[in-house]
Order: structure tokens, then C-alpha cells, then sequence
């Protein structure tokens, strides 16, 4: 519909208009503003420079408390892509770089960066440019970024991130609809610098590649800016086009539909239909940092109401307080009944008049309270009238959602697309109830938001929850087969003690000893262990019966403890009968089934390893060892021939035995950290016995049981320092340490017995 | 043909057996076939509760007090999710929502963090283990910290520490979480101007 | 000045529920006026006392749910319930008709609901229809017009007799034209226009036209003014014309030519003050005009086929019911969504 080729005059009046939904039509009161030419405010005394006047992350802060700076200096530096540059507006000192209150509904406070001003206004050197249109589009947009222009009708949003859209754009819109009362800055602004604004567009043009449709879209109620702006644009590309008033035809999505027809998809942006957005404002500081390297220092704002003895547009330094600013306007504070920030329809009341100027401060006013009352009348019922359904732009349901937001029905909310709400006010406007629609949607919208992150958060900590949970559940499964292994490797110790008893056929007492002891150990260890867990059932019980007798919290947990203890009890017997009935069955055949599938887990993991085959390895020879010494024993009895080669064979094995140790010692020493890490010194523990073991082989037997008895001898006493300092602190393993100390003195009792019998063989 | 007419009881049941058979078939098909693979009410329990795992419930955690739930527990007792929580579950149960337990219910609407004031910590590791969420760094001997985005603020760690050094500290409305307030119904502004004009 | 957080908009538009509620009261002037000229002084009577006994259940029940009085009555939606409760009633019925109907309308079909913009029916029709059910008698004797029969108007100490001790002349009441029409199946249409109750009356019969004359003038008022939206009565309007003129052969057996319907009984006070109440009606456009249609084929249907002989009340109630229904099925198609939302599907994201 649009011809870039047709630039004539004609052409302009024939676009075609579109109708939006809709709307309202409240009092204009722009007349009261544009009577006088627009002016420049006084130079502030200081000037309150928040870090974030846009939306996005805050600016970062680029100056020390008591620097001097120079107008126009960057004095915070945008953080990111979606953030905006802060410069000084006045040239003086940095007095404060602190909390301030802000322009922003809530009354809060944000970070600032206060200048005192000098009075000099000295400016910093700026760059100019002559032939701006010539330049290439990164280097416009670079200045665009540099200069920390922000959308400045009022969102904020910097201006270079949407000119540095990466879909094609086939439309840029130049907003100079301006379609909420009272607010004439652009207006203004339009009238005044008609050029500036058509070169501005301009140069956002090409930036973003020269759309085909250059469009400049006023409200009918300006025709001075019309005219002044159709003049200006006189042999350049760009259209400019009135429509009829429609509050709120000046929203971004209502103007798209006005001069396109089109709607921007539900939770998309502008630039997904080839649109882009700018407002006039935005263009004409476009305009002034190409052209003359000025950054965003001030901008256009009205300052208007009935509390005020004059209404007019000023071009006002950024960061000036609103205080300041007002009584410059002869502003009575009796006499107004609140202060506005933005226009009637969608500004807010300020809570100070220490709040400054920002980028997006298009409009102050004071109204006396015949303007706005001071106080909003009470809400009265709902009578289903329907005219806020009629006046809404976004044809949602008003009163539907009114409906849903009082009860906090959010999924109703959402399903009747609460976040299509461009808060206009049309609807509370209307509402011959007074009902304060828009303050509902808002609170339902904070909250529906609020909502999915509590999800998003509740969501991440369940995970966290059951992360530790299957963790702690890992640590003590570990613990389970660690315990096991260490029987299951004493048991081994002992086995192989009986398997391969020394070659001195001396003491033919001792294995059998050992071997008898081990049948009856493995009866007396469950005893011990039924006993303990009987034990540790009555001590649950007691505490169980306390904690339910003061009542506590824990009962519960208590009561799954004592469940817990009793079925271990229960196992423990059920072993214990089991080995009774069958007193020559293994210990290891006697351990139950999870307990076996734990410890071959473990030594599945363990099969990788190279200490398992160098312990493999040491095992095989030294079971040749045995093999060949008792074949030479043999030979040495029948004064064989064969002993000498024996003895060399023997001699060869142990060297390769002795090898492969030193081999599992260094393969073992070499995992220590890993086994560490893996939770296995169990693993090492029992290799380091068989180590012991084996060079035990080598040595006499009354050597090996005395190594023995010392071994066991330092290990007693680490278990006993163990178990004092769980008893001191109560630990829960307690039980399972003196298990461990009481075993390990049996043993070693054991092991002192058959070295004194060997003693008194061999010293008879 | 005949012999049926003659018969009208056995037709009757011939007759009505045959319906029986065929409905029988198509509600079995039916069942089998557009079967709903529906969550399991605890899943859908448990992902309403505010996972906390603060253990106000009288549970070890969320989900165990879920799994009561479903078994007939009362729903009125996670201070953390609020009324909000207990409409939520009322509403996936059907039954009427309870309030909640008062005197639980004064705490609940503010949501909180908790700190550990450093320089009094004695690096116990008490209350690392307490923190159903692993929300607390800190090592034996070493000062611990919470990491507060991860903290659900159950205030189990505050009991364990020796040496009480553990605040349970609100979290502060900033410009990022602040939204406007629910205006207050008719009747009561109404009434508020009353006193006021008194 | 104090810097109290307000949520914008802070500009407010100058419609108020009391205006809107002022003004459709006022619009019912012009059809008052022709009612008590041809009529006399009962139907002001009738208005005055639904008014007095409206207010006063409005303020008792409010007393009762202890809810600010001053604040709720100010609405003077009890107000316009009265005006069209007594407008609806038979003329010179008795003071305790109009008590019953009035205690019908507010109490249990208005306050009982929650009040104002609660209650699912038109609260007026509701004390009526019970009354109309519960005394048919009383209901159905219409005072004649004057000019009908042989009497004149009963003078202010008659009338007050007649509504207070039901003492006084029992002549004034008769057959509406409607009524009139449906009994008269033998008649040929024009014998029907002779008789004296149609014959100074040129379209709906004597006096009758002229009411709904005035309530269509006091509707289009209202319309001006942009108390409501054309599209319900319009609807109403145009469904039964439609009706009535596919019906009509000309003869007294069918229902009635669509100007009989159109300016007879209650159809312009029914389509323009109680059709356009807004808390019982749809709420959208395409809805407002569905649930126009139906009232006016429903007024129709009853009128021809069923047993009473005006149906407004009826009708009103049944689509009542159906408001909800078609809210449902009349959801706009948002800004920036391709197709309507249906109000039980869950949220996209």
C-alpha cells in the first residue's frame, strides 16, 4: 500500500488509516502548555543521575565521589546490551554516589550518582559531524549507543537495540501521537525542531537499512507540528500522517495497527511484522548525537496543572529534581492535589519532589484537586456495564479479569490473556464504578510473575532436595559395603591363614584352631550383632517414647527410626538362626543378599583396576610359592636330586613375588588418592593385609604371628581411640567401633595364643 | 427363528446377554484405548508444595508430606506455601479449603533467608547438615556461608548452631520484585473514608 | 498535597454508576407521563410506593449484611428497581402487591445474591413474575384506558382508596389489547380494531401506543446519552418484528401484525429499560445481541402460543439464565491472537 517511489505530496494524504478498538476520548487539556514557545529551564544546582533510567541492567558507575566532571562526560557505562550510557548534564562535582528516590510508581530508592553543580556548565569537547548521512550504518548506531538515548516516550527502552534489529524492517514509525492529555512535549518538540526530527528519522533509516515505509503518525489535534513536519520532510521519503484522536492510538501495538492494519502476534516484538517504533523525541536525540556528538543531556518536558501559575514545555537538563524544575512554574503545593510523572492516563504519583528528570520524563504535572481529586473516589460496585470491555484496545474482557484478579483465579487470568493488558487505563477511565481496574491487573500480574519464579525456584530446589537425598543414600550404601568388605576381608585373612598354613608341619595346631575359631567367631559375631541391634531397637524405643512424651516434632521420624532398627534385628537373627543351623557355611554365604550384590558391586568396580590384577597376580604366585616350597620340603625330606633346583625355582618365585608386591604397593599407592576419592580404603585395607600376608609367607611362623600380633596390636589401639572419641561425641557408629575393638581383641588374644604355643614347641 | 418367539424369557436373555457382550467389549476398547496417563496424585502434590523441606509439616520433607496427603492427611499444614498452597491443593482435591494453621499463618506471608553472621561462626558444620538443600558452603573449622538464592528458608539450620549465629532474615522487596498491591474491596474503602470524614 | 502512591490513571471519566442510574430513571419520564394520562394517577402511585418500599428493603437488607447504608443507596440502583417494578404493575393494584413484589425484587433476588452487579436476574421482572405467578388475578386487570368504556379516571382520594383498602370503583379494569387479541379468535382483525378498547387507538390499541411511544422516546434518550449500547434492544426489537411478520396472514387466528407487537404490552419499556439492565444481560456486543434476539422471539413465542398474554417478564428471566451460556460463546478475539479464547482453555505459556 505504501510506494516508496511516489514522494509526493498526494501520497500522503491517501494512506490509509486503520481502525483500532476501543479507546477513549478524555479531555484533551493541551492548550494550556502550548501557549508559549518552547523554552530551556534554568541550569540546576544539582542534578540527581540515576543509573537506570531505561530498562535493562543498571549503568556502571564511572567516576569517583568528588571527581570533577564536565557536561556531557559518561559518568556510567552501560552494562551489557540492553542498557543505556549516563552522562553528567551539568558540569561540577560528584558529591554522592548513593541511594536516591526514584521516578518509578513503587517510591523506591536505587542507586544515583549526585553532581553538585560548578554553574559553569563547562562543556566536554564534542565531535561533530557534517555529512552524518554518509556514514555507514554501524558507525551511526555506535553513536546512537554511545550517546545513551532511551525510547522516550515514556518505556525507556535504548534506542540502538531496537535499531539494531536483526529481522528486515519494512516499516519504521516515528510515534508523534502523543495521545494522552495534558502532555504536549513532542508536540512541542515537533513544532519547534521540524528538521531535526525528519533528519533523525533519517538516520535511523539507515540504520536499519532503509525501510521501504518511512512514517511520521500524529493524533489531528496537533496540525501546527503537522504542518511544520510536512514542510521539513518536503523532498525526502518520509510521510507524515494525522489520524483521528483515540486515547490510546499512541501506544506502540495501537499505532503498528493504525498504520499497518497489522497486530503484533501475542508475546512478540514489533520487529517480528518488520516494524519498528521510535518516538519523536528519540529521533531528535538521534538526531543531535549524530550531528553534533551530544549525548543525551536533556530533554522536552511539560510542565503543567492548576497548581502551578504557568503551564509550558522547557527543555530540561536530565537529573534536575522535580522540585527544583516546578518552582520555576510559580508551583503552590497547597493548592495541588498530587504530582504526576508522565500523563493522567498511565504516569505515576511521585512520593517526593526530590525525584529527578529522567530520560523518559515527558510530562510533570500538579493538578489542583477540581483536576484530580486528592484521594480516588471509593470503588463502588460492579454493574456489569461493559463499557470498560468497550473501551479496552487489547478487546480483552476488563471486567472478566476484574472478576478473576479479585479472587486470584491465575490460571483464568492467563487464559484470558491478563498479560495483553497494555494498562492504558481506558477501562478504569470508563468505569462508572470507579473501580480501579488497571490497579488489579497489575497486582495480578506481579503476582502471576512472582508466581512462576516461586515455580521456577520451587522446581530447582526439589531437584536440590532429592540430589542430596539420593547422595546421603549413596554415602551410606558406601559405608554398608565398606563395613562388609572389612568382614569380608578378615574373613578372607583368616581363610587364608587356614588354606595355606606355614610349611613347617610343626604346628598343626594352629590352623586347626583358627579355623575351628572361625566357625564359632562367625556364630559369636552375629550373637553380638543381633545383641547390639536388639540394643539399638530398645535405646530407639526409649527415645521414641520421650520425644512423644514431650510431644516434640521428631516422633514421627523417631518412630520410621525404630521401625528401621526393629527389621534390622529381625535380619540379624534370622542370620544368626541361619548360621547356627548351619555352623560350617562361610560367613560370606551367610551374608544376605543386598549385603553380596554391595560387595560385588564393589568389586566389579574394583576389577578395572591395575592394583586388582597385581593383587591378582600376587595371589596366583603365591600359591605357586606354597606349592613349589612344599614340593621342595618334600624333596629336601627324601634327599632328592631335585632340591637344587627346587631351592632355585623357590628363590625365582619369591623374587617375582616380592616384585609383584612391590608393584600392588605401588599400584595401590598410586590409587590411594582415586580409592580415597572413591571411597574404598577398605579396598586398600584388605590388600594391604593380603600384602601382609603374603610377605608374612615368606617369613618364619613365629616372625609372622609376632608381626601379626603387632599389627594387630596398633590397630586395636586405633580402634579404641576411634571409639572414645565416638562415645564422646555420641556418634551414631558407636556400636559398630566397639564391635570392631571387641573383634579385634579376640583376634589378637588368637594370635598371642598360637605364638605361645608355638614358643613352647620350639622351646620345649 | 420360531422357537425364539416362542421362548420370550430365553430370547429376552439371549437378547439382552448380546448387549451385554457387545457394550462390555466396546467399554473395555474404550478404556484400553483412550486410556489417561494420568500424574500421580502425589506428583501433583508435590509439585504444589513450596519444597521447602522445612519439615513444619511434621514430614521429612515435601514429598513425604505429599505422600500423606494423598493418604488422608490434612492440607492446612505448610506454613511456607501459605494459603495460596492450601487453595492450590484444596482446588486439586475438591474439598473445601482450610485455612491455615493459625499461628502459622502470620509467618507464612513473608518470605525469608537465612544468614550466618560470620564472624561468629565456629565452622561446626551443624547446620550444613541440617540444610535439606545443600544451600550451606563452609567446611570444618571454616566460616560457612548460605548461598541465599538457593536458601528455601526453612530455618532448620538455625536450631543445630551452637553458638546462634543464624538469622532468619526477610527477603527485601527490591525494584525488580516490587509490583503494585490489590486494591482493597469496596465495602472497606468505603468504610475507611468513613473514618476518615469522622 | 500528599504524596500517596496512586496507580494510574489518575484522570477519571465523568461517568458515574449514580448518573447512570439517575438517568435511565429519568428517561422513563415520558412514558410515566403517558401512562397517567391515560391511565390516571395509579401508575405514579404504584411508582412512588415501589420506589419508598425498594429503598427501604435495599437499606434494611444492607443493615442487615452490615454494609455502609449511606454509600450503597447512594447508587440509587434500589431506585430505579422501584420506578420499573411500579411501571410493570397493574395501576390501583393493592398496597401489598406492590410490598411483595418490591421485597421480591430486592431482597431475595438482589441482596441475597450479594447485591448490586451480583444478582443473576433483572430484579424487577423477578418480584414480578412471582407476583404474576402467585396472584394472577390482581395481575392481570389492567385499568382501561380513558376513553375505553363508560367511566373517567378515579380522582387521588379514589385511587389512594382503591390501592390502600381496595374499596372504590371496580370499573376502571379490563382486557389489554394484547389480551384482547388472543381471546378474540373469532373475530376477523377488523372487527377486532372496532371494538372501543382498539378503536381509538389506530395501531396497538388505545392509550397503549402512546406508552410505548414514550419509552421508546425515553430509550432513544438513553441511547443518546450513552447509558447503553444499541445492540440488545435493537436485537429485541427486530426479532420480534421479524416473527411477528413472518406470522401475521391478516387474520385473527395468527399472532398479531409486528406493529400490534411492537407497541403493545411492555415491548419498549422491556426493550429499552429492562432488556438493556446490565448486570443480568450478556456482556459483549455479539453477545448483547444474541441475548436481545432471544428475549425477543421468547416475548413472541409466549405472546402467540402461550398462555399469557405478555411475556417480557418471562422472557427476560429465561435469557437470564442464558447470559453466562453466551458470554462463553461471545469471547472477543484478543489484540495480537489469531483466533477468540475459549474461557476454560488454559493459559499458552
Amino acid at each position: 500500500m505504501s510506494a516508496p517511489s511516489m514522494d509526493t505530496k498526494p501520497e500522503q494524504h491517501v494512506r490509509k488509516i486503520y481502525p483500532i478498538p476501543g479507546g477513549v476520548h478524555p479531555p484533551q487539556n493541551k492548550a494550556q502548555s502550548t501557549q508559549t514557545p518552547l523554552t530551556e529551564a534554568t541550569l540546576p544546582k544539582q542534578v540527581i543521575l540515576p543509573l537506570s533510567q531505561h530498562i535493562g541492567a543498571a549503568a556502571v558507575p564511572m567516576v569517583e565521589v568528588g571527581e570533577r566532571v564536565l557536561t556531557g562526560q559518561l559518568v556510567a557505562q552501560a552494562k551489557g546490551v540492553v542498557s543505556a550510557n549516563v552522562h553528567a548534564t551539568i558540569s561540577g562535582t560528584v558529591s554522592a554516589i548513593t541511594d536516591c528516590v526514584l521516578p518509578h510508581p513503587s517510591g523506591m530508592s536505587g542507586p544515583c550518582i549526585v553532581i553538585e553543580s560548578d554553574g559553569l556548565d563547562e562543556w566536554q569537547p564534542l565531535e561533530p559531524c557534517e555529512a552524518y548521512l554518509e556514514q555507514d550504518a554501524d558507525t551511526l548506531l555506535a553513536k546512537i549507543r554511545a550517546a545513551g538515548i532511551v525510547g522516550m516516550g515514556g518505556a525507556g527502552f535504548p534506542a540502538a537495540v531496537k535499531l539494531a534489529a536483526r529481522s528486515p524492517i519494512q516499516h519504521l514509525i516515528i510515534n508523534g501521537t502523543e495521545c494522552e492529555p495534558y502532555i504536549t512535549a513532542d508536540d512541542m518538540l515537533m513544532r519547534s525542531y521540524p528538521e531535526a526530527v525528519i533528519q533523525g528519522t533519517l538516520i535511523m533509516a539507515k540504520i536499519l537499512g532503509e525501510p521501504e515505509d518511512l512514517v511520521i503518525g500524529l493524533e489531528e489535534n496537533k496540525p501546527e507540528a503537522l504542518a511544520a513536519l510536512r514542510q521539513a520532510a518536503e523532498g525526502t521519503r518520509v510521510q507524515v500522517v494525522s489520524f483521528p484522536c483515540q486515547y490510546p492510538s499512541g501506544g506502540e501495538k495501537q499505532l503498528i495497527q493504525r498504520l499497518t492494519g497489522k497486530e503484533v502476534p501475542s508475546g512478540a516484538l514489533p520487529a517480528s511484522l518488520g516494524c519498528v517504533v521510535q518516538n519523536v523525541g528519540t529521533a531528535y536525540a538521534a538526531f543531535r548525537a549524530v550531528r553534533f556528538g551530544e549525548p543525551l543531556l536533556s530533554r522536552v518536558t511539560t510542565v503543567v496543572g492548576e497548581a502551578l501559575e504557568k503551564s509550558a514545555n522547557v527543555e530540561v537538563r536530565l537529573g534536575t529534581p522535580v522540585g527544583e524544575l516546578l518552582s520555576q512554574f510559580g508551583y503552590q503545593a497547597k493548592k495541588a492535589s498530587r504530582l504526576i510523572m508522565g500523563g493522567p492516563m498511565m504516569g505515576f504519583a511521585l512520593t517526593s519532589d526530590l525525584i529527578p528528570v529522567i530520560k523518559t520524563s515527558n510530562c510533570l504535572i500538579a493538578p489542583s484537586r477540581r483536576e484530580m481529586p486528592a484521594n480516588n473516589p471509593p470503588a463502588q460496585a460492579c454493574i456489569r456495564c461493559g463499557l470498560c470491555a468497550e473501551s479496552c484496545p487489547a478487546s480483552l474482557l476488563p471486567q472478566q479479569l476484574y472478576w478473576y484478579a479479585r479472587s486470584e483465579d491465575f490460571d483464568k487470568l492467563e487464559s484470558h490473556h491478563l498479560f495483553d493488558c497494555i494498562e492504558c487505563g481506558a477501562c478504569s477511565y470508563v468505569c462508572p464504578s470507579n473501580i480501579p481496574l488497571v490497579q488489579y491487573y497489575r497486582s495480578a500480574k506481579g503476582s502471576i510473575r512472582q508466581a512462576r519464579e516461586d515455580k521456577i525456584k520451587s522446581d530447582h530446589s526439589r531437584q536440590r532436595f532429592e540430589f542430596r537425598q539420593a547422595r546421603l543414600a549413596k554415602v551410606e550404601a558406601e559405608k554398608e559395603a565398606k563395613r562388609l568388605a572389612r568382614q569380608q576381608a578378615a574373613e578372607k585373612a583368616k581363610q587364608k591363614l587356614a588354606d595355606n598354613p606355614p610349611p613347617a608341619a610343626a604346628i598343626p595346631t594352629a590352623p586347626a584352631a583358627v579355623s575351628e575359631a572361625g566357625g564359632a567367631d562367625a556364630i559369636a559375631r552375629l550373637e553380638r550383632a543381633v545383641e547390639s541391634a536388639q540394643a539399638r531397637v530398645t535405646t530407639a524405643q526409649e527415645r521414641y517414647q520421650e520425644a512423644v512424651a514431650e510431644g516434640s516434632e521428631r516422633a514421627e521420624q523417631l518412630l520410621a527410626k525404630l521401625k528401621q532398627a526393629e527389621v534390622r534385628a529381625n535380619e540379624a537373627k534370622q542370620k544368626l538362626a541361619a548360621a547356627q543351623a548351619e555352623p560350617s557355611a562361610t560367613p560370606v554365604e551367610t551374608s544376605d543378599d543386598p549385603v553380596a550384590a554391595a560387595i560385588a558391586r564393589a568389586q566389579a568396580k574394583q576389577a578395572m583396576n591395575p592394583a586388582e590384577k597385581a593383587k591378582a597376580n600376587v595371589e596366583s604366585l603365591q600359591k605357586r610359592l606354597a606349592k613349589a616350597r612344599e614340593k621342595l620340603a618334600e624333596a629336601t625330606q627324601e634327599n632328592s636330586d631335585k632340591v637344587e633346583a627346587l631351592q632355585s625355582g623357590v628363590e625365582k618365585l619369591e623374587q617375582k613375588l616380592a616384585d609383584a608386591e612391590q608393584e600392588l604397593a605401588q599400584t595401590a599407592g598410586q590409587l590411594e588418592p582415586v580409592l580415597a576419592a572413591a571411597d574404598d580404603p577398605a579396598q586398600a585395607a584388605i590388600e594391604r593385609a593380603k600384602a601382609k600376608a603374603a610377605a608374612a609367607a615368606t617369613l618364619s611362623p613365629t616372625e609372622k604371628l609376632t608381626s601379626q600380633i603387632e599389627s594387630l596390636q596398633s590397630r586395636l589401639a586405633k580402634a579404641q581411640t576411634k571409639l572414645a572419641e565416638a562415645q564422646a561425641a555420641e556418634a551414631d557408629n558407636q556400636e559398630a567401633l566397639a564391635l570392631g575393638v571387641s573383634k579385634l581383641t579376640e583376634k589378637l588374644a588368637q594370635a598371642q595364643q598360637v605364638l605361645a604355643e608355638l614358643e613352647e614347641q620350639a622351646n620345649p | 427363528m420360531q422357537m425364539l418367539l416362542d421362548q420370550p424369557v430365553l430370547a429376552a436373555v439371549l437378547a439382552l446377554g448380546t448387549l451385554a457382550l457387545i457394550f462390555g467389549g466396546v467399554l473395555g476398547f474404550a478404556s484400553v484405548r483412550f486410556k489417561v496417563e494420568g500424574d500421580p496424585i502425589v506428583e501433583q502434590l508435590d509439585s504444589l508444595l513450596p519444597q521447602t523441606q522445612c519439615g513444619q509439616c511434621g514430614y521429612p520433607g515435601c514429598r513425604p508430606y505429599a505422600e500423606k496427603i494423598a493418604e488422608g492427611d490434612v492440607i492446612n499444614k505448610c506454613p511456607p506455601g501459605g494459603q495460596a498452597t492450601v487453595d492450590a491443593i484444596a482446588q486439586l482435591l475438591g474439598v473445601e479449603a482450610p485455612t491455615l494453621d493459625a499461628g502459622d499463618a502470620a509467618n507464612a506471608e513473608v518470605k525469608r533467608v537465612a544468614f550466618i553472621r560470620e564472624d561468629e561462626c565456629i565452622g561446626c558444620t551443624k547446620c550444613i547438615q541440617a540444610c535439606p538443600m545443600d544451600a550451606i558452603l563452609g567446611a570444618a573449622k571454616q566460616m560457612h556461608t548460605v548461598i541465599a538464592e538457593e536458601c528455601t528458608g526453612c530455618d532448620l539450620c538455625v536450631e543445630p548452631c551452637p553458638v546462634d549465629c543464624i538469622d532468619m532474615v526477610p527477603i527485601a522487596t527490591t525494584l525488580a520484585t516490587w509490583h503494585w498491591q490489590k486494591p482493597k474491596p469496596a465495602g472497606l474503602i468505603a468504610s475507611d473514608r468513613d473514618h476518615q470524614a469522622a | 498535597m500528599s504524596f500517596i502512591q496512586h496507580s494510574s490513571p489518575h484522570a477519571h471519566g465523568s461517568n458515574s454508576t449514580q448518573k447512570v442510574m439517575l438517568t435511565v430513571a429519568l428517561a422513563t419520564l415520558p412514558g410515566l407521563v403517558a401512562m397517567v394520562l391515560f391511565f390516571g394517577i395509579g401508575p405514579l402511585i404504584n411508582v412512588m410506593l415501589c420506589v419508598g418500599f425498594c429503598v427501604g428493603f435495599e437499606a434494611l437488607a444492607l443493615a442487615l449484611r452490615k454494609r455502609p447504608i449511606g454509600f450503597y443507596l447512594r447508587d440509587y440502583s434500589a431506585l430505579v428497581t422501584g420506578v420499573l417494578l411500579g411501571l410493570a404493575l397493574p395501576p390501583y393494584c393493592p398496597w401489598w402487591l406492590l410490598l411483595v413484589g418490591a421485597f421480591f425484587a430486592i431482597v431475595v433476588a438482589k441482596q441475597l445474591y450479594g447485591g448490586l452487579g451480583f444478582n443473576p436476574f433483572n430484579p424487577a421482572m423477578v418480584g414480578y413474575v412471582v407476583l404474576l405467578i402467585s396472584f394472577p388475578v390482581a395481575m392481570t386487570q389492567w385499568a382501561a384506558p380513558t376513553g375505553v368504556g363508560d367511566h373517567s379516571l378515579p380522582g387521588l382520594a379514589a385511587a389512594l382508596s382503591q390501592v390502600f383498602s381496595g374499596q372504590g370503583a371496580d370499573g376502571y379494569s379490563g382486557a389489554t389489547p394484547l389480551d384482547a387479541f388472543k381471546q378474540a379468535q373469532g373475530l376477523t382483525v377488523d372487527a377486532i380494531y372496532e371494538q372501543p378498547l382498539f378503536s381509538a387507538g389506530h395501531i396497538a390499541g388505545a392509550g397503549w401506543e402512546w406508552v410505548n411511544l414514550g419509552f421508546l422516546i425515553g430509550g432513544l434518550f438513553l441511547l443518546w446519552r450513552g447509558i447503553f449500547s444499541w445492540h440488545a434492544p435493537a436485537a429485541m426489537l427486530l426479532a420480534i418484528s421479524l416473527l411477528a411478520f413472518i406470522f401475521f396472514d391478516g387474520s385473527s387466528e395468527s399472532g398479531g401484525s409486528p406493529l400490534l407487537h411492537l407497541f403493545s404490552g411492555a415491548t419498549m419499556l422491556g426493550a429499552f429499560f429492562i432488556v438493556t439492565d446490565p448486570v443480568s444481560s450478556a456482556v459483549s456486543k455479539k453477545g448483547r445481541l444474541i441475548y436481545g434476539a432471544g428475549i425477543g422471539a421468547l416475548v413472541y413465542v409466549i405472546r402467540t402460543w402461550g398462555n399469557y398474554p405478555d411475556a417480557v417478564a418471562f422472557s427476560v428471566l429465561l435469557m437470564n439464565f442464558a447470559a453466562p451460556f453466551i458470554d462463553y460463546y461471545t469471547l472477543p478475539r484478543t489484540y495480537g491472537h489469531t483466533r477468540p479464547r475459549r474461557a476454560t482453555e488454559k493459559a499458552d505459556n
